[in-house]
């Protein structure tokens, strides 16, 4: 290890510390506290109730169809916006930005007016049979939308950096496009695209503001957990809140883990043996 | 496989790095391009290669006129600069890739075997398992040939082939490449700004400045008969001084050497170190020595002479000069070109 | 001879005109739908009343008050953020210590935490079922359902956002100019100021910038937290959710009409930085060819 030798070790480091233990640390601690003293049984019976259930399902399997959709649409829009030059691609590079801009609850009322029976998008939807507002699938739009910029901010930086000439390489060993886009462009984007895919899912997990406008809210079918969580302090069942709270949590720490874990694995080729 | 550059022209924005380029290469040939940065010797490679398309000219293979088939139609071998090897990929998947992406179908046991013989090829045996983080820089040049040579192209095209590597594994894989070429007997081009590398290597060195042919011939032949005094520049080492040519001699401060035919005249004249000696007696060039630099191989010795030119010649390693000393540089050989 | 053909480029992976044109249209198409629309259908319902309706609520002294709060808890918060961003940056770029890579980890954790957990969280330390709240409570002091709390709520949020622009940056940037300038004699403050500073002024601006939207936008912690107080405890954002419920939607959108044109200036302000060369420096782990580079 080197040794320090610039001064001020003390000084910034007391006051991260510091800060990080009373804003961040001592927070999470209060609520994993709170909610290990509910003892095993009453907490497994909280998390496990139906009511609790049914919002987990409802919001992996919206966040899953976000993520996936912003796989496949994060990809194209990073891939266009560094490869290709057409009019206004700077107007539309910005744009990526704005539902990391734009706060949440004016996502939610925006995407639930375009999206009601009677909204822009939600009229032509009826027509053809498709509800979104307040089932599911408005819950899913929400999610795309607010995690949209993960995906193509976190590939778009490898993409421009991908050095041109493996691309050549390839092509002058006789590779077609596609092939060369399987088997080298997208195992290079692969570390890239599962962090997106994590972050991206883990903010869909969590999301509140954009959703509960557009989703409807209802017990057992269009209920987020998130959601849940509120419902349960506003009843001033605390300890409910608490537990299912941790829930969230714990997906949280899980996913971190987890993106650290798959990238360290599909970068594995560039630790030097 | 013969190659031919017909009036080749490439620019890039406003920058002419190919200015009416024609060069015609022997099948299994083996030629250096060599130039300064900025010369268009790479750009000259990549439209061999189809990695840029001329604005104008030419380029044949064989009979057929290749100007615009595309790289992967192409079949040449290209060798990058700094290899890229596809770092996801294993060595022997790398060597591997060009026969897996072929529209030619092969048998994955047919595909193993060639792998198996390139690494041998280039003496990599053993190490197919790699990934290309994992081993030296170059042992990573042998794969990129190995990988460029799995597709038995008709051109094998290496660009500044032994530009990222030590010194002492340059001077081993330039034997190694030699030995390659006699063995495989390849059309071979590369790109180096190195006069050594070419003059040791190539059976022909086509030798650029600003996108311009400026001369082209064997080692001997542009050794020995540099036609402008940039090739004499950057071909080695070189004294200049300032001459006058009258009835078919040049004059230069007290020395003067045959030049027939040449026009009267001022001139430069340009000498090796190695074409200039030392002797305290006269007739030569009064001078006295500066300093004294010793070798291995000898001693450079570096003087002033009187007009205040400088100079720099070698001497045998038993030779006493010392610094302070005075006399005459005598002139063994020498090359005049008019100003 | 063949004619002059200049600026001619061999087509690269994607390159087919065909396939480009439908990647790029397909790809405007989504955009237009999922991003464009909610900005033009936030401006076209805010003005469905008309425009004095739209006045109405923004002079509205609820609204002005809401106003208010989300600017005052931008000024406390943002400021205190980026204290802690330089600082959390500085002593992990700069000096060697055992855990620093795990407190990096703990310094991203509110990225990845649900905002509503953050406000949960904070109910358990300062509420009267909290760690501190029935303490507080004897004293008087009012943190939750209060300013206070809507302040920290928002501090844990944005917790990472100047110290993750800066620490990669600072990161790439090395030691070399700072124990250059120690060497010369400068203080730890001098070398900061006129060494450290420069360099990533724009990084530690772009950071600060991004903060600041996210303070003035900050919703489902802040709603655990605030008790939902009109005219008192009230941010823009709730603001609109109790304008939105009280089924005065045009009231709703006037207000967060206010709020999108802050995130159209946060873009722009963004797009500006980014010129300057803010939000370039990524962490290498993302990179996936960077271990080609570095050899």
């Amino acid at each position: 290890m080197r040794r320090n030798v610039l001064p001020g070790l003390r000084l910034s480091l007391g006051v991260t510390l510091f800060y990080v233990g009373l804003i961040v640390v001592l927070p999470l601690a209060a609520l994993v506290f709170k909610a290990a003293s509910l003892g095993p049984e009453d907490y497994w019976r909280i998390v496990s109730s139906s009511r609790a259930l049914a919002s987990y399902r409802v919001t992996v399997l919206s966040a899953l169809g976000a993520t996936v959709f912003n796989l496949f649409f994060g990809l194209a829009l990073a891939w266009v916006l560094t490869r290709y030059r057409f009019p206004g691609w700077r107007i539309v590079d910005a744009m990526v930005d704005l539902p990391f801009a734009l706060p949440t609850a004016v996502a939610g009322i925006a995407l639930t007016a375009l999206f009601t029976t009677n909204g822009w998008f939600g009229s032509i939807l009826a027509d053809l049979g498709i509800k979104v507002a307040y089932t599911p699938l408005g819950i899913m739009i929400a999610m795309c939308f607010t995690s949209l910029p993960f995906i193509v901010r976190t590939v778009q930086p490898v993409l421009e950096d991908l050095d041109p000439a493996l691309e050549e390489a390839a092509q002058s060993l006789g590779g077609s496009d596609w092939q060369i886009f399987r088997k080298v462009i997208l195992p290079l984007l692969t570390p890239a695209l599962l962090a997106g895919v994590s972050l991206s899912f883990a903010r869909s997990l969590g999301e509140f503001g954009a959703i509960i406008f557009i989703a409807g809210n209802q017990p057992m079918s269009t209920e987020i957990t998130a959601l849940l969580v509120f419902i349960r302090l506003e009843e001033y069942d605390y300890q409910a809140a608490a537990a299912i709270a941790s829930v969230l949590l714990i997906a949280a720490f899980v996913m971190l883990a987890l993106t650290n874990w798959m990238q360290s694995r599909a970068l594995r080729y560039t630790v030097r043996g | 496989m013969k190659i031919r550059l017909e009036n080749v022209v490439k620019t890039f924005e406003t920058f002419r790095a190919v200015r009416d380029v024609s060069l015609e290469i022997e099948s299994g040939e083996l030629v250096a391009l060599l130039g300064p940065s900025g010369s268009g010797k790479t750009t000259i490679l990549r439209m061999v290669a189809g990695l840029e398309y001329a604005d104008g000219g030419h380029i044949y293979f064989g009979d057929q006129d290749a100007t615009d088939i595309p790289v992967r139609d192409r079949g040449v071998g290209f060798v990058f600069q700094h290899y890229a090897l596809f770092p996801h990929m294993t060595v022997a998947e790398n060597i591997a890739f060009g026969m897996k992406v072929s529209k030619v179908k092969r048998e994955k046991a047919a595909i193993e075997a060639r792998v198996v013989e390139l690494l041998r090829l280039v003496r990599l045996e053993g190490l197919g398992g790699r990934f290309p983080a994992q081993i030296s820089g170059g042992q990573r040049q042998r794969v990129a040939l190995a990988r460029a040579l799995s597709v038995d192209p008709k051109v094998l095209l290496l660009d500044e082939p032994f530009g990222a590597l030590d010194a002492n594994v340059r001077h081993d894989l330039r034997r190694w490449l030699r030995e390659i070429h006699r063995e495989l007997g390849i059309t071979t081009i590369f790109v180096t700004h190195d006069q050594e590398e070419a003059l040791d290597l190539a059976d022909r060195v086509v030798i650029l400045k600003d996108g311009h042919i400026i001369q082209q011939g064997t080692a001997e032949e542009v050794c020995r008969n540099p036609q402008s005094t940039f090739v004499m520049k950057f071909l080695g080492d070189a004294n200049v001084l300032a001459a006058e040519v009258r009835d078919g001699r040049a004059y230069a401060s007290g020395a003067a050497i045959d030049v027939s035919g040449m026009a009267d005249g001022k001139a430069e004249l340009y000498a090796r170190p190695a074409d200039l000696d030392w002797s305290a007696q006269g007739p030569g060039i009064p001078a006295s020595i500066t300093r004294v630099l010793d070798r291995p191989d000898g001693r450079r010795v570096l003087a002033t002479t009187e007009t205040g030119e400088l100079l720099e010649f070698d001497v045998e390693p038993e030779r006493p000069v010392k610094a302070g000393e005075g006399g005459f540089v005598t002139l063994r050989r020498a090359k005049v070109f008019a100003v | 001879m063949g004619a002059t053909r200049t600026g001619r480029k061999p087509p690269r992976v994607g390159d087919q005109p065909l396939f480009r044109r439908m990647l790029i249209g397909i790809v405007l198409v989504i955009v237009a739908l999922l991003i464009v629309a909610p900005l033009v259908v936030i401006s076209v319902e805010a003005f469905s009343k008309g425009w004095a309706v739209y006045r109405d609520t923004i002079i509205h002294p609820d609204t002005l008050h809401a106003i208010g709060l989300t600017v005052f808890a931008a000024i406390v918060a943002v400021p205190v953020n980026t204290a802690f961003g330089i600082a959390a940056a500085w002593s992990i770029t700069k000096f060697d210590f055992w855990g620093r890579r795990f407190l990096l980890v703990v310094i991203e954790i509110p990225f990845s935490v649900s905002p509503i957990v953050a406000g949960v969280a904070y109910l358990f330390v300062y509420g009267l079922q909290g760690v501190f709240g029935p303490t507080l409570d004897e004293y008087g002091v009012k943190i939750l359902f209060a300013i206070p709390g809507i302040i920290l709520a928002s501090m844990f949020v944005t917790a990472p956002f100047v110290a993750r622009e800066l620490i990669p940056l600072m990161q790439a940037q090395g030691r070399d100019l700072e124990e250059a300038a120690t060497s010369l004699g400068a203080s730890g403050w001098r070398t900061f100021f006129s060494v450290t500073l420069p360099n990533i002024k724009w990084a530690l601006l772009y950071g600060v910038v991004l903060c600041n939207a996210r303070v003035m936008g900050e919703f489902g912690a802040v709603s655990v937290v605030s008790g939902n107080i009109r005219g008192q405890t009230n941010t823009l954002p709730l603001h609109i959710e109790l304008l939105y419920h009280d089924y005065q939607a045009a009231g709703a959108f006037a207000a967060a009409s206010i709020l999108a044109l802050i995130a159209v200036f946060t873009i722009i302000a963004k797009v500006a930085l980014e010129r300057q060369g803010a939000g370039r420096v990524r962490r290498p782990a993302l990179v996936a060819n960077s271990a080609e580079k570095t050899q």
